[in-house]
């Protein structure tokens, strides 16, 4: 039991406690926060393995860019104040059942698996090593996939504007227009439920 | 127990993977449903940084497959909270069970 084994337990302890706080709390803003504290674990995890790129890549874009994103629509769309419906117990008792069965047939497959590690040189992750090699157009270079993802993120970006824009429609005057078509509660789908106004 | 070595590792991926399949199994609000997703994909990037360390050390491709999750998880979590806000804005509430206009 050395000082760096004790540290990886801490952090395996951090990453799954506050998981499993981040899934289970019935305060929705907790719950980000215990998911905020799960994505710093886990950045600490890929600084225990000498990742340290991965690692400050992991603080800024999840922890500075998802979360934050994640908790300002928790303020647009509910609030941070009241519990939420707690979920019915059959589905938590079936719910458990299946994960944990899950669980632990993935980690006896993973004891029973023997892993031969490759015994060629080694090439430090360096920001030096992993910018040559993304950016090179050579056989293992990978600036096809790059661009790709370049592209994606763009038309991602424009794809969320298009989705979340609020659409105004021109007020119409002085002639007959159907102004809103209100359904009734989300249980009654019968045209009889259907409000109709007719604004002249 | 002296060392960490692959198999440490792989239990906290694995770990991390199902707590966040019964997340989104059992809750029903859009957010926190969204978040287990999160902690899926998280998982997945421990186990491709893992196996490079550990396996393969001579190449660094987990580490761009890695970058790569990560960038695509962005892209995928901005585009969900979009839908998340624009049904919100049309029926006042996130609850995947309340919002069921088109099930029949």
């Amino acid at each position: 039991m050395n000082a760096s084994v004790i540290i990886f337990y801490i952090i395996a302890a951090a990453i799954i406690g506050c998981g499993l706080l981040a899934v289970t709390s019935l305060k929705i803003f907790r719950s980000a926060v215990y998911l905020l504290f799960s994505l710093i674990s886990i950045a600490g995890l890929y600084f225990f393995l000498d990742y340290e790129f991965i690692g400050a890549v992991q603080i800024v874009v999840y922890v500075g860019g998802i979360v934050v994103l994640i908790i300002f629509s928790i303020f647009l769309t509910q609030g941070s104040g009241g519990l939420m419906k707690k979920p019915a117990l059959g589905r938590i008792f079936f719910a458990g059942l299946a994960t944990l069965f899950g669980a632990i047939l993935t980690y006896m497959l993973i004891n029973n698996q023997l892993f031969i590690p490759s015994n060629q040189q080694a090439i430090a992750p360096s920001v030096e090593n992993i910018g040559a090699q993304m950016l090179s157009t050579t056989e293992h270079g990978y600036i096809l996939p790059f661009e790709v993802v370049s592209m994606l993120l763009l038309s991602a970006m424009i794809g969320c504007i298009v989705i979340a824009i609020k659409v105004k429609t021109p007020e119409l005057k002085n002639s007959v227009e159907i102004k809103e078509v209100e359904f009734g509660a989300a249980d009654n789908h019968t045209i009889e439920n259907t409000d109709i106004k007719i604004v002249v | 127990m002296n060392e960490i070595g692959l198999p440490q590792v792989l239990f906290v991926s694995c770990a991390l993977f199902f707590i966040g399949i019964y997340g989104f199994l059992t809750r029903r609000n859009m957010i926190t449903m969204l978040m287990s997703v999160e902690l899926i994909l998280n998982s997945v990037n421990i186990n491709f940084i893992a196996f490079n360390k550990y396996l393969f050390a001579h190449k660094l491709d987990g580490l761009f497959f890695t970058l790569f999750i990560i960038t695509i998880a962005a892209a995928e979590a901005s585009v969900a909270i979009a839908i998340i806000i624009n049904l919100y804005r049309n029926y006042h509430t996130i609850d995947v069970e309340e919002v069921d206009t088109m099930k029949f």
